[in-house]
């Protein structure tokens, strides 16, 4: 009850919203801040209510819904929901208060579907019937195309409709793996979506679902899906556009909740169902059997390097997050438990510290309207507060010690080093590359002499400060206290690893 | 249940002799009033259809318990299947009267016989959706194409309009010749017209090999022709664009959903009572025809929607496309193939008579069909510009619109049937398709008006037509009920 209260607040918030007169802006910023406070609230009493010590699926609510095919409305945490659920209920007020005053027109429309936005986000995370996970999967497809289309910069238009239709190619794949999956669930009639039964099912001996030809296949389908969502190379041409396009506020949405998406994704459904198949890409000494871990690491190796040749501060940060989802990728092909313990740790750091990067850039362009990182220099003068918060955010995105970035990228590599010796080495190139694109960049944008330009630039006001804050807080509390997160999914990581072991 | 004789049938065939009195009384009707006030006819007919409606669900409840009743000696059934199509071409004929009533497109001086033609186009529909006997499934196909061949001309005063109708002629006609000479085969070889003897006759006739299963895949090829021109499936689609953008709008609608829905009811009568049994699929393979035809279907559909400017030619390619996706559901002639087409077909009625009518106001509007006569929509009248965002891209297929869960059912189905291959054409086929319906919104959402930014209002009534498309494209995909189409093939299958 508490979840689907929590899911569908939101949307109750998206009809409060168009029912309110179009000229009472204020009023509907109000309203839609209260609509994503009330499931960041719950997300907050489930996080301290969540019971550390079992695997098992929490808060579980499991009716029929359309009963011809057997789908239920079956949601349910555990320690891996609650934890991004809480990263998205906390996302949510933040980015409408980063939207309050830079979102000139259509202000109802654009907090309509952000509501609608989060109810697609939080329903993905908690959904436990692969076919409700895959509408609420598709339900965020939508008011994105909107968001970065209609309120996006000059190159919005390709930018929306790139995304729009990369990410469809890659969930319409899926989707044949998802009905293949069904019609090999059981006997006409005893078919099922359930994503628990599913597992278990896959895990049974001599059922079909447990078959290493059959479970490749629909592996491959899910994984396209889910890669050009986390994006994983080659599917991540859409990232760079839609980051810079999209106004602050859905950038960090994008980079925060949806590339999670994908990699929560795979470790619910590729990694849990799959078993066999996911032994395929990563164990074996041939291709195939270091394949998930090569893509890990070219992610790492590419991304940043990339990030490393940009001249525009958002496509920098945006090519910083293809990199460092690499470490995710990484961290779960290694199948241990400090490689997936790291890798959902590194999902949770990265979608504060990247949201934390796409609102200092979106802080700087309201000012300077503009994003040329060699365009400006010496602003550590003129705007000391907003130096120190993005030297924090810097430092905790390369991987500082003491700061969370560090936690999550030092448990995958360490599980990783146990698989894929070399791919682990080379992979710390990356590690060396972010520390140089990011210290790089901290020295020409608030280093050196003032651009005359910007004289008058004024400091970060009070509103930006409050969107910063709560992060900021957490990079530093991860950092020296990861086991503050750690511990709610260390049980969940366990019995994980259970299923993994099946073969 | 023996078949009832000519006298007894008359009873149940009220919904039928209904349309004809009321396409008579809207003729007479036309006689007595003045030019200029037409919509007295229209309402006429609009009360017509609800009569109608009302006699379909009469007949179909008095047959109780009995099963399905066959009527006539044996022409024409009555069962749960005809009843399903009679409702749902009334409502699209009762949409296309409404439509027709708020479009400035058509002549007022002579919408007396149009609507008369519009009942007695769907009196022909209702009959191919019933028919069981091969002389009746061809008079019904041909009340059909006459009776449209006019209505696709109705704009005397556009050459486009008349082309339009030349185009259809010409091609109706090749398509029923064809047609009727594999029914003569399939005569020659039986012997009896009737569908179900048909099945147990060629079943009976390639076991004991008087016939080579040859013979009767030439004679389906060719009534595929005749099925293929209704349904417009490639290599029978040429006439559907210049026909649809021609036509008037309202007519263009009718044609693309209840043409199309009236085809493939035909089309599962025909395949699912005459050549559903397993024995003769066994014997005479068809299913990678039709397999074929359906991948090449909606690939061309879609591929020509692609660079369409006008908004109507798009709509008429993207149905193409909508058609070859029905087809995969009837591919392999399972009940769930069949359950998913009839599932679609109810989405697809509001989901593209929605795009239609909004088509329909930007024409009154705009006076343009073209891409660019979309811009800016949606700060001028939002709530039409999100409505049309819901159709198309429920059209498209994403979720949470109904379109989402058709197209489920019918991938489902043909991934059932291993089909994989058609499954993966017709999803990517759905990702190509998003890309001509997005630009569509992207010029109603994307794009700005330029200097006209006056607000469009519409009257109250136009926003509850547009509601009675928008809500069940938003719900049929929530309600349980919608998904127990699957048990309505069971009807098809004929007594023996």
């Amino acid at each position: 009850m508490l979840l689907s209260l929590m899911i569908f607040i939101p949307l109750l918030g998206m009809i409060a919203v168009l029912l309110l007169p179009r000229e009472s802006e204020e009023l509907i910023k109000r309203v839609t801040l209260l609509f994503t406070l009330i499931p960041l609230a719950l997300a907050v009493a489930l996080f301290i209510s969540y019971d550390r010590s079992t695997a098992g699926t929490q808060y579980v609510v499991n009716v029929p819904w359309i009963q011809a095919f057997n789908i239920q409305y079956h949601i349910g945490i555990d320690g891996l929901s609650v934890t991004l659920l809480l990263l998205t209920a906390l996302l949510g007020p933040i980015c409408v208060i980063a939207s309050w005053r830079n979102i000139e027109k259509g202000i109802k429309a654009y907090m309509a579907l952000f509501l609608l936005l989060e109810t697609g986000m939080l329903g993905f995370f908690v959904a436990l019937d692969l076919f409700l996970f895959y509408v609420f999967f598709e339900l965020t497809l939508l008011p994105m195309y909107f968001l970065i289309g209609i309120w996006g910069g000059p190159r919005r238009e390709y930018a929306a409709i790139k995304f729009f239709l990369y990410t469809l190619f890659g969930s319409v794949l899926m989707l044949v793996a998802m009905i293949a999956v069904y019609l090999n669930s059981g006997a006409p009639g005893a078919r099922t979506f359930d994503i628990p039964t599913l597992i278990t099912l896959a895990s049974t001996e001599g059922h079909a679902l447990n078959n290493l030809n059959f479970q490749i296949w629909v592996f491959l389908g899910f994984f396209v899906g889910f890669a050009v969502k986390v994006p994983i190379f080659p599917f991540h041409t859409w990232l760079p556009d839609a980051h810079v396009e999209a106004p602050t506020a859905i950038s960090v949405i994008l980079a925060g909740i949806l590339l999670k998406m994908g990699t929560y994704g795979l470790v619910r459904v590729n990694m849990a169902m799959f078993p066999q198949g996911l032994d395929f890409f990563c164990n074996g000494m041939g291709f195939w059997g270091n394949s998930l871990a090569l893509l890990g690491f070219i992610n790492i190796v590419y991304g940043s390097f990339c990030a490393l040749a940009q001249t525009d501060f958002k496509k920098l940060v945006a090519y910083s997050s293809i990199g460092h989802m690499g470490f995710v990728i990484l961290g779960l092909s290694a199948r241990n438990d400090s490689g997936i313990t790291g890798a959902i740790l590194q999902m949770f750091n990265h979608g504060v510290i990247s949201a934390m990067l796409f609102l200092l850039v979106g802080v700087l362009y309201d000012r300077a309207h503009h994003r040329e990182i060699n365009g400006f220099g010496g602003l550590g003068t003129k705007m000391p507060v907003y130096t120190g918060i993005t030297t924090l955010a810097f430092m905790a995105s390369l991987g500082l010690p003491g700061l969370s970035g560090f936690v999550g990228e030092a448990l995958s590599l360490l599980g990783a080093y146990d698989k894929f010796k070399l791919l682990t080495i080379l992979s710390t190139i990356g590690i060396v590359v972010g520390a140089a694109y990011f210290l790089w960049t901290l020295q020409r944008v608030f280093l050196g002499t003032l651009n005359p330009k910007y004289e008058d630039l004024p400091e970060i006001n009070g509103r930006e400060i409050l969107t910063l804050v709560p992060l900021g807080i957490l990079t530093i509390v991860l950092g020296v206290w990861p086991n503050f997160a750690i511990d709610m999914f260390r049980e969940s990581v366990t019995s994980l690893i259970g299923v993994l072991q099946v073969n | 249940m023996q078949p009832l004789s000519n006298i007894e049938s008359l009873l149940y065939f009220s919904p039928e002799i209904l349309l004809v009195i009321f396409a008579a009384a809207v003729v007479l009707l036309d006689l007595v009033v003045k030019d200029g006030e037409s919509s007295a006819v229209a309402h006429l007919s609009l009360a017509g259809c609800i009569c109608v409606f009302a006699a379909v669900l009469i007949t179909h409840f008095s047959f109780g318990d009995e099963g399905p009743i066959s009527l006539f000696l044996g022409m024409v059934r009555l069962d749960v299947f005809s009843s399903f199509f009679k409702v749902l071409l009334l409502l699209a004929t009762a949409a296309t009267i409404l439509f027709s009533l708020r479009s400035d497109e058509l002549d007022a001086r002579l919408k007396g016989e149009y609507y008369a033609l519009l009942l007695a186009i769907t009196l022909g529909m209702f009959l191919m959706a019933s028919s069981t006997n091969l002389l009746m499934i061809f008079i019904s196909l041909e009340t059909v194409s006459l009776t449209s061949y006019i209505l696709a001309g109705f704009l005397t005063h556009s050459p486009r309009s008349s082309e339009a109708a030349f185009k259809y002629i010409t091609y109706g006609a090749v398509a029923s010749g064809t047609m009727l000479f594999g029914l003569s085969l399939l005569f020659g070889m039986t012997g009896t017209g009737d569908l179900g003897q048909i099945s147990v006759r060629l079943t009976e006739l390639l076991a004991s090999g008087d016939i080579t299963p040859l013979a009767v895949l030439i004679a389906i090829t060719f009534i595929l022709a005749g099925v293929g021109y209704k349904i417009a499936s490639v290599p029978f689609h040429m006439w559907s664009p210049d026909v649809y953008e021609g036509a008037p709008i309202p007519i263009t609608a009718f044609l693309s959903v209840a043409s199309k829905s009236a085809g493939f009811a035909l089309f599962i009568r025909f395949f699912y009572a005459g050549f559903g049994n397993a024995e003769l699929m066994q014997a005479v393979d068809w299913t990678l025809m039709l397999a074929i035809v359906s991948a090449l279907t909606m690939t061309v559909g879609n591929l020509a929607a692609l660079p369409q400017q006008n908004v109507k030619r798009l709509l008429a390619y993207s149905s193409i496309a909508h058609g070859g996706y029905l087809l995969m559901g009837g591919v392999l002639l399972t009940s769930e193939g069949i359950g998913a087409i009839l599932f679609y077909l109810v989405v697809y009625l509001f989901m593209n008579l929605g795009a239609f009518y909004v088509v329909v106001l930007i024409a009154n509007e705009e006076g343009t069909e073209m891409i660019e006569g979309y811009r800016g929509l949606a700060s001028r009248a939002p709530l039409v510009a999100w409505a049309m965002a819901i159709f198309l891209f429920s059209l498209t297929g994403i979720p949470p619109f109904a379109g989402f869960f058709g197209k489920w059912l019918l991938f489902a189905a043909v991934l059932e049937q291993g089909y994989y291959w058609l499954a993966l054409v017709g999803l990517l086929n759905s990702v190509v398709s998003l890309y001509y319906y997005a630009r569509i919104v992207k010029a109603m959402f994307l794009e700005d008006a330029g200097e006209e930014t006056t607000q469009v209002s519409f009257s109250t009534g136009t926003f509850a037509l547009l509601s009675v498309f928008v809500i069940p494209t938003i719900l049929i995909g929530f309600l349980n009920i919608f998904y127990t189409f699957s048990n309505i093939s069971a009807s098809v299958i004929p007594m023996q």
